[in-house]
């Protein structure tokens, strides 16, 4: 059974032009599982729309 | 080489250990031993331990004796010499070092050419007398908790070798801990400093973001990379930080203030100083000697007080996130042309890290501010905040789980889940060693941003207590 992630890799991989062979996928696909899981959390978090991200620019 | 043992008690204590960096240094300055005869010393030291520990992946003995003979004739020559003359100390290789590769524990990066300049903080150091003896082994890339690489062997801890050093500045905690030399420095991008120190035993400094330039070093998360100092104590740790402090208009984040030296307030009494322990998420997913640890220091502070964070397990993950997104950006081009050259853990979380939407990036540097204003009110009620360094003490070479409260959980990704919320917001933070036996861990002193000073004067009284110190590895 094809895993639900492994399309989307597949697009953005080629996209990237990143070479990702097919025995790497599993671990990538393990990898991108969790960093989603994480990103989740942070999205899942309400902010007002005057927030600012905090990278450093001073002009 | 075999010293004179006149000359070796000017540089070694009883115990075998170094003597602190201030009295060498005033020996040198006061020619009653070289800065040869020191750096000698050191060399022989990393001669006999280093085939155990694997803390160097270069030794600089030929600049090193230039280095130290150019001081001794300066000496001789009657001109003043800086606070630590003739001191040995040894870098993270991914600063730069003229003449080197700065390899950052990669295969890939040995193919760049040799560096041309020496990166800023190595620089400083020297103007203040240090003298580099070499560059240490590292995880690759430093995205790396362990202090294991597959290009160079692992570095190994020196209270017991068959134990991690942690990462990624694992050769920085291994050099130090086995008393190789008496200070070095590392990069700390979620904990990096902090965990080897916890693991080794020995004392570190992760300053404010953009406190110490990062010019002239292999970057992995501009967002959170710092760099900093490791020490056998805290004047060593306080000595070489302010010896490195000042503007760098060649680092862009790199703060134009002042220097604010903090070695001459170390001894400054504490008792005014608001102290809290860090509640909640940080009390919990420790091993025992963590939680022993952590109850010693608040115990000698007199801390009857947990403070909360708000919502520290959102940021370690939108630290996790930044930290996978901008080192995958950073590498996109050699994951294209040598995706086999890299370890292939790195490269799979990398990546993966490329393949994150891009909204969510930004969404955890909004969550970052957010984080970050909750987090500085609560200075306004504290000075100081304790809270582990690791949930556990350094785990076995190669070993890939541990069991907490009956569930198995991955040692990587759980050594820095104390670190990385504090780093996120690049808050100061010494780790300071509790010597438990057989194997020391680590707290961190936090801070309010730019107040090194606070967190080095409880770093300070709790060493003059004998609460916290870097304990003689035994056999090195």
């Amino acid at each position: 059974m094809a895993e639900p992630l492994d399309d989307y890799i597949d697009a953005v991989a080629g996209a990237l032009a990143l070479p990702i062979e097919d025995a790497w996928k599993p671990s990538v696909r393990a990898n991108l599982a969790v960093t989603l899981k994480m990103a989740r959390m942070v999205d899942e978090f309400p902010l007002p729309d005057e927030t600012e991200p905090a990278n450093i620019y001073a002009a | 080489m075999q010293l004179d043992p006149v000359i070796t008690a000017q540089i070694v204590q009883t115990n075998g250990d170094w003597r602190p960096a201030s009295e060498i240094a005033q020996a040198v300055a006061a020619k009653k031993i070289s800065a040869l005869a020191v750096t000698e010393a050191a060399l022989a030291r990393i001669a006999q331990h280093n085939p155990v520990l694997n803390a160097f992946t270069d030794v600089t003995a030929d600049r090193a004796r230039a280095t130290a003979k150019a001081l001794d004739a300066a000496i001789a020559a009657g001109q003043s010499v800086g606070p630590l003359a003739g001191v040995p100390f040894a870098v993270k290789n991914l600063f730069d070092v003229t003449g080197l590769p700065t390899r950052a524990g990669s295969k890939i990066n040995r193919d760049r050419p040799p560096s041309i300049r020496d990166a800023t903080l190595v620089e400083r150091m020297e103007a203040a007398g240090a003298v580099l003896v070499g560059a240490l082994n590292m995880g690759e890339y430093a995205y790396d908790f362990t202090g294991e690489n597959i290009h160079d062997g692992p570095s190994r801890n020196p209270h017991d070798v068959t134990r991690m050093t942690g990462g990624s500045s694992g050769g920085s905690g291994g050099a130090v801990g086995g008393s190789l030399v008496p200070l070095a420095l590392g990069s700390d991008t979620n904990g990096s400093i902090r965990v080897p120190s916890s693991f080794c035993g020995i004392f570190g400094l992760k300053p404010t973001y953009g406190r110490l330039s990062r010019a002239r070093s292999f970057p992995f998360v501009a967002s959170f990379d710092h760099l900093g100092p490791f020490a056998r104590s805290v004047e060593d740790l306080a000595l070489s930080y302010d010896a490195m402090q000042g503007p760098d208009a060649e680092d862009a984040a790199c703060s134009t203030r002042a220097i604010e030296s903090v070695t001459a307030l170390l001894g400054q009494d504490i008792g005014s100083l608001r102290i809290a322990a860090a509640g909640g998420y940080f009390r919990k997913n420790l091993f025992p000697e963590a939680q022993e640890a952590v109850a010693r220091v608040t115990k000698a502070l007199g801390v009857t007080r947990d403070i909360e964070l708000p919502e520290v397990a959102r940021a370690r993950s939108a630290a996790y996130v930044i930290s996978t997104v901008e080192g995958a950006s950073l590498h996109l081009d050699r994951l294209r042309t040598r995706p086999n050259d890299f370890d292939p853990a790195v490269r799979d979380r990398l990546l993966a890290g490329a393949m994150v939407p891009a909204p969510l990036v930004d969404r955890a540097q909004k969550f970052r501010r957010w984080y970050r204003t909750k987090v500085l009110a609560l200075f306004k009620d504290v000075d100081v905040i304790i809270a582990p360094a690791t949930p556990c003490i350094a785990p076995k070479l190669g070993q890939a789980t541990f069991v907490l409260d009956g569930v198995e959980l991955p040692v990587r990704a759980n050594i820095g889940i104390h670190t990385q919320p504090i780093s996120f917001i690049g808050l100061p933070v010494v780790a300071v060693p509790v010597p438990l036996d057989p194997m020391p861990i680590g707290v961190q002193i936090i801070a309010a941003p730019w107040r090194e000073d606070i967190a080095l004067r409880v770093a300070y009284a709790l060493e003059r207590a004998g609460v916290v110190a870097a304990p003689r590895a035994k056999g090195f």
